[in-house]
């Protein structure tokens, strides 16, 4: 089975938030950056099937030069090879355009399965696989929390909401977005990062792929008009400073003003 | 007909999130002088079509096919295209659902274009709509307008928009029901999907806890969980998890809590290392008195407790038991 991961590279989660003076984004200078977490798991999914049924796993990942970090990381974990989209603002781009540069950049390549998170931790649309199953004429399923091949196909288990689950087959080739949780995330091993050194990475640009607009990525159909810190609502009572002094004045609360234990 | 709000059922029962949509869809209109109608998909559906009918709508389209019985996101996707060639909208509205989550994104795209998903709120500015949405887990808002010519696709988040505020205003005449069948056959739709199922209700029933510690990612590592056990014997409280420390297996997932595991109610529920992702938030809303321990002063937590510690847990919790130890 020929299964690629569509990887995204994001800022870690405990960053500080600041917004860029243009307003357009965040002050990227200062942010540490790692894989999008539901991607780690797609990612984890697809080395579990091809340990299983054989083949080849490909990571895809679009995205300025600091992906390359990323993208190693994946062919240290297992991935055969990688193809890297060079984007250099990739967060102006809205889910459509970076599906379409990861589809152009599937063009020739036919692979059986098409994996990713179901969405980012940065922009959170929740969209881009989906999308790329249209793009690509492929079945899908969305929040999938179990893949199991069938003969010509697959079964997989889609999770809803309250607890609730269902079982759905299609066809292959298709293309399916990973719940955080499929499986144990594998770390590297010594073995693994020497490997991936020598392992192929096919690099391409929206121009290389003819899906460049007039700024150089595909046209957008949302646009960012603002970033701003939202503000807090806040009615909580908080005690800061010295945690001894804090827990105790917070227990007392506890006790006599809310009365909850 | 301007703004159509697609409204969600299973089984001939509502989502009630359809609601707040619907909700949203009306004020969206009087404030940008246009009207609203609903759409709901299915097969025998034209009791739910009728229930939308008193509700101010221009137009309420009881979209009917054998092969929209069973939900898949082929067969919602032509539906929805047929059904946007006759009712022309400028908007099309849909609840933050994980159905909306699997075929929206498709539908939108099969019309070159993409949707602005989990909307929280919005203005209208010269006439034309702003909606706010969230970045970064919560952290930061953007607001986003549409690009390119109608129709325009966004879903709205859980709670963004009150459905009991649907009832209110004068009598209105009834909405007329169209009736619209799309045409669908059977190798349009390329997934097969099976029974629903519920994992059956483990032993572990958080929703009876009175007092519940909850852990999120703060806890760094496996190892530090016994931290947490030892702060909720002291409380004499169930122990809860946020959805990745579940994933990691640090918990069984019978201790999540959010929309994907648990519904809590309990008397106090603690929050320590939670951030506070919407997802979590929606499981514990019905907790009399939530208390957080989070060493961001800006985590969306604090937004919601009517206590806090902001510092180190790894300092306070032990602290915390300390203190619940000494005598009254």
């Amino acid at each position: 089975m020929k299964i690629v991961v569509a990887i995204k590279q994001v800022p870690a989660r405990d960053s500080l938030w600041r917004i860029a003076s243009s307003g357009k984004w965040i002050e990227e200078a200062d942010l540490s950056y790692e894989i999008n977490e539901p991607d780690a798991y797609a990612l984890e999914a697809g080395l579990e099937l091809k340990e299983a049924h054989g083949g080849e796993v490909v990571a895809l990942c679009a995205g300025p030069a600091r992906v390359a970090q990323t993208i190693r990381e994946a062919l240290a974990k297992g991935a055969d090879r990688a193809i890297h989209v060079e984007e250099e603002d990739g967060r102006a781009l809205d889910p459509l355009a970076t599906a379409r540069l990861l589809a152009a950049a599937l063009r020739g390549e036919a692979p059986d399965l098409v994996l990713t998170g179901l969405q980012s931790d940065d922009l959170g649309y929740g969209q881009t696989g989906s999308i790329l199953a249209e793009l690509l004429g492929l079945p899908h399923a969305t929040i999938v929390m179990r893949v199991e091949k069938l003969d010509g196909g697959i079964r997989v288990k889609r999770e809803l909401e309250d607890g609730w689950s269902q079982l759905v087959e299609m066809p292959l080739p298709a293309l399916l977005t990973i719940q955080s949780g499929i499986s144990k995330l594998r770390y590297a091993t010594l073995m693994g990062i020497k490997k991936a050194k020598t392992k192929q990475v096919r690099r391409v640009t929206a121009a290389d792929l003819g899906v460049a607009g007039p700024e150089g990525a595909p046209a957008a159909s949302v646009t960012i008009e603002r970033l701003y810190i939202p503000e807090r609502t806040r009615h909580a009572h908080l005690f800061e400073g010295d945690p001894r002094e804090a827990a105790a004045q917070l227990v007392e609360k506890l006790r006599f003003e809310a009365r909850v234990i | 007909m301007s703004i159509l709000a697609v409204m969600e059922q299973r089984a001939g029962a509502w989502n009630r999130m359809s609601f707040e949509t619907l909700a949203a869809a009306r004020q969206f209109a009087k404030e940008l002088d246009t009207t609203a109608g609903a759409a709901v998909l299915g097969h025998s559906i034209g009791h739910l079509a009728g229930e939308l009918t008193p509700l101010h709508l221009e137009r309420v389209y009881a979209v009917e096919h054998a092969l929209l019985k069973d939900y898949t996101p082929d067969a919602y996707t032509i539906a929805l295209r047929q059904l946007l060639e006759l009712a022309k909208p400028s908007l099309v509205l849909f609840p933050h659902t994980y159905q909306v989550l699997d075929f929206l994104p498709k539908l939108a795209a099969s019309l070159g274009k993409a949707a602005i998903s989990d909307a929280i709120s919005h203005r209208v500015d010269h006439g034309q709509l702003v909606l706010t949405r969230q970045l970064f887990q919560g952290k930061v808002n953007v607001d986003a307008r549409f690009a390119g010519g109608a129709p325009h696709f966004a879903s709205l988040q859980a709670g963004a928009y009150r459905a009991d505020q649907l009832a209110d205003g004068a009598p209105h005449p009834a909405a007329a029901v169209e009736n619209f069948t799309p045409r669908i056959s059977h190798s349009d739709i390329r997934t097969r999907p099976f029974e629903l199922i519920r994992e059956s209700r483990q032993s572990l029933d958080l929703a009876a806890a009175e007092i519940i510690v909850s852990v999120g990612r703060g806890i760094k590592d496996a190892g530090n969980i016994p931290l947490i056990e030892k702060l909720a014997e002291a409380l004499g409280a169930e122990i809860g998890a946020s959805r990745p420390i579940c994933d990691a297996g640090w918990l069984p997932n019978e201790r999540q809590v959010g929309s994907s595991g648990q519904t809590v109610a309990p008397r106090m529920y603690m929050a320590i290392g939670i951030s506070g992702a919407i997802q979590h938030l929606v499981g514990i809303k019905a907790s009399h008195t939530v208390v957080a321990i989070n060493k961001d002063p800006d985590a969306p937590i604090f937004e919601v407790a009517d206590y806090g510690i902001v510092g180190d847990l790894f300092q306070v919790v032990p602290a915390l038991i300390e203190a619940l130890q000494q005598p009254r």
